[in-house]
């Protein structure tokens, strides 16, 4: 049984009240680091815990705070990145709902690290009834003396508000959640200048992920040093991991990074295997934007080593046969699911989410919709499977911001790993669009 | 024929916009744009006309182009006339792989709407939409609030529909009036 850093109490009784989440040793981090260290020392404790950015990308957190501009004068924010819409992906949710003072203990004390006088946490609009959960914990943070005007006595203010969105995927972009957070359309900005120079009101801006700031408590209680040492090399702490799809056990499992993939599919501490006795297909490990693997591909390595739950070990093999651990929105797939109608639907997914800023996005992402929609129904011609090969790759790399290659990936992947079943669904139309029929491994499931 | 009275919010509405306005700098009350199309929203019958709209600009002090262009750009924001219910179905992949296809035509079949539009009776608008995050409960429909969970039964779908069938919307404005329940299933995990 791995640690929860994270999740220890979550199943606590009244753990969403501020009362009993202090009981159990809530907002230890705000005392601490307001009272003993300086924002500096913070800033250093989370550098040393080696905190990768939980939303997807991967990013050293604490090298993301010394980024951050300081200007004499002019006020800085932080802002929580809680707009969870990466397919496949329901920690956030999970976390805030039921453990809502975590987040806000994490904002305080990243806040004070940052300098921050204003803070806040941009939740997706689907999300209404989570704002509330949060603001009702927030109000018990300034009753209760952790949020407002000098807070514990120290002369430090800080002020914490929750602004909800209203359904647009592309605002998980740093850049586009600035311009929503302003009040515009959601379309990310060109960079640079980075938020941490220009973000909010073109002020320096450091844009964390909930899971991120929520991991912050326990370094600054621990040490950076002590969160190190769990997990395997550059893969530091515990990880949320949202198990989703053909799974027995689908939910969110916070793991210690370094589990293998095997036994996070099949032990009964996780996932429970594959449901109603099937066979694993496919997986897809990080959210609909990582490269699918199938089943061998996920469990081992090319190299034939146990693939584990690390950025480094799923990453193995690039593109080529690995893939990536980006917000661990982990989708399993079993025998009977159609990769090709999988792909189909991930494609719809970016088409309806490009913000249409970028031609190649705006025009790739419609034409890799609708040629995986006529492969999928059996009106498919054989040029088609490079063709969509080639429109990804045109739009990889020329966008404005990485919903182009999010949009690129799943397919240039899906055709890599299972180009047969493409060219299935081309040489036998009648059979591919008979219902329930699908290939698996050279076979027909009917 | 008589002149209809001006739209305007509520008194509730308006305390909370007040209180919305405090969270943003002065010179950027432009940022309360997404909220308060929230609360227009709620108010005024589940969508947002561009009479609705041009009272927010108004509000807000801001053009009313500024508002047309937000409010078409966010897919929660409706502005058609809507039923009385608002179910949204998810059909990102990982519902599809548990069943939302399947949810999406039982839907059709027994509201008599089918997606996109509103059932003879006004009471379900079916609109798909893309990922809830909520994957690990699949199939999902949202509807206002409330998240309706593991749909993937006929039963589970009778009980949501009858729920709703006798479900009057009042908007809710802030937390202390959140009435509806969501409860977050556990198992193995946390």
């Amino acid at each position: 049984m791995g640690r929860k850093l994270l999740t220890e109490h979550i199943n606590v009784e009244g753990i969403d009240t501020f009362d009993v989440y202090r009981k159990h040793g809530g907002y230890r981090s705000v005392e601490k680091a307001i009272k003993t260290m300086t924002p500096d020392e913070v800033v250093e404790e989370v550098k040393k815990s080696g905190l990768r950015g939980r939303g997807g990308a991967g990013f050293p957190t604490g090298m993301k705070w010394s980024f951050l501009a300081k200007p004499e004068g002019v006020p800085r924010y932080l802002v929580c990145n809680a707009d969870e819409s990466e397919p496949g992906t329901f920690k956030d949710r999970q976390l805030m709902t039921k453990l809502p003072h975590l987040l806000i203990e994490g904002m305080i004390t990243s806040s004070y690290a940052l300098g921050a006088r204003t803070s806040y946490i941009y939740i997706r609009g689907e999300l209404l009834y989570v704002l509330r959960i949060l603001e009702k914990a927030v109000a018990e943070a300034y009753a209760a003396g952790f949020l407002g005007k000098n807070i514990l006595g120290s002369g430090y203010d800080l002020d914490l508000h929750i602004h909800p969105g209203a359904g647009a995927y592309i605002c998980g972009e740093e850049t586009a959640l600035l311009e929503s957070l302003e009040g515009k359309r959601g379309n990310p900005r060109n960079k640079p200048p980075f938020p941490a120079v220009s973000g909010l009101y073109a002020r320096p801006t450091v844009v964390n992920n909930v899971e991120s700031i929520a991991a912050v408590p326990v370094i600054v209680n621990e040490g950076g040093n002590e969160y190190a040492k769990i997990g395997i090399g550059k893969s530091t702490g515990t990880k949320l991991i949202s198990a989703c799809g053909h799974v027995k056990n689908p939910g969110i499992y916070e793991i210690e990074m370094g589990v293998p993939v095997e036994e996070f599919i099949y032990s009964d501490e996780y996932c429970g295997g594959i449901w109603k006795g099937r066979e694993l297909k496919a997986v897809v490990a990080g959210g609909s934007s990582v490269p699918i693997l199938p089943k061998d591909l996920i469990l081992k390595t090319a190299a034939g080593e146990p693939r584990l739950m690390t950025y480094e070990s799923l990453s193995d093999g690039g593109f080529v046969t690995g893939t990536m651990l980006g917000s661990g929105g982990f989708i399993a797939m079993d025998e009977t699911t159609c990769i090709v109608k999988n792909t189909w639907n991930f494609s719809r997914f970016y088409h309806h989410e490009s913000c249409g800023q970028c031609s190649p996005c705006r025009e790739g992402t419609g034409w890799l919709e609708k040629v995986l929609h006529r492969l999928e129904h059996g009106h498919g011609q054989m040029h088609d499977i490079d063709l969509i090969v080639n429109v990804a790759k045109q739009i990889e790399g020329n966008t404005i911001c990485p919903l182009g290659e999010a949009a690129a990936w799943p397919v240039t992947a899906a055709v890599r790993h299972f180009r047969d079943e493409f060219e299935w669904h081309v040489t036998h139309p009648h059979e591919a669009t008979r219902p329930g029929a699908v290939y698996h491994g050279g076979l027909v499931l009917a | 024929m008589t002149a209809t009275a001006p739209l305007q919010f509520s008194l509730a509405a308006q305390a909370e916009i007040k209180r919305l306005l405090t969270h943003y700098p002065p010179e950027r009350s432009k940022s309360a744009l997404l909220p308060i199309l929230h609360i227009a929203q709620a108010e005024f019958g589940g969508w947002i006309s561009s009479e609705v709209q041009d009272l927010v600009a108004e509000t807000l002090g801001i053009k009313p182009i500024e508002v047309y262009e937000v409010s078409s750009f966010y897919t929660m924001y409706n502005l058609k006339l809507v039923g009385k219910h608002v179910l949204e179905i998810c059909r990102t992949g990982p519902c599809m792989l548990r069943g939302s296809d399947e949810l999406t035509e039982q839907l059709e079949r027994i509201t008599g709407a089918k997606v996109g539009g509103t059932s003879p009776d006004g009471n379900f608008t079916l609109k798909e939409v893309e990922c809830l995050a909520a994957c690990g409960f699949a199939p999902v429909v949202q509807v206002r609030e409330k998240y309706y969970e593991q749909l993937n039964t006929p039963e589970a779908v009778d009980a949501m529909l009858d729920e709703l069938r006798n479900l009057v919307h009042r908007p809710i404005l802030s937390w202390e009036e959140n009435g509806l329940q969501n409860s977050l299933q556990t198992a193995a995990s946390v």
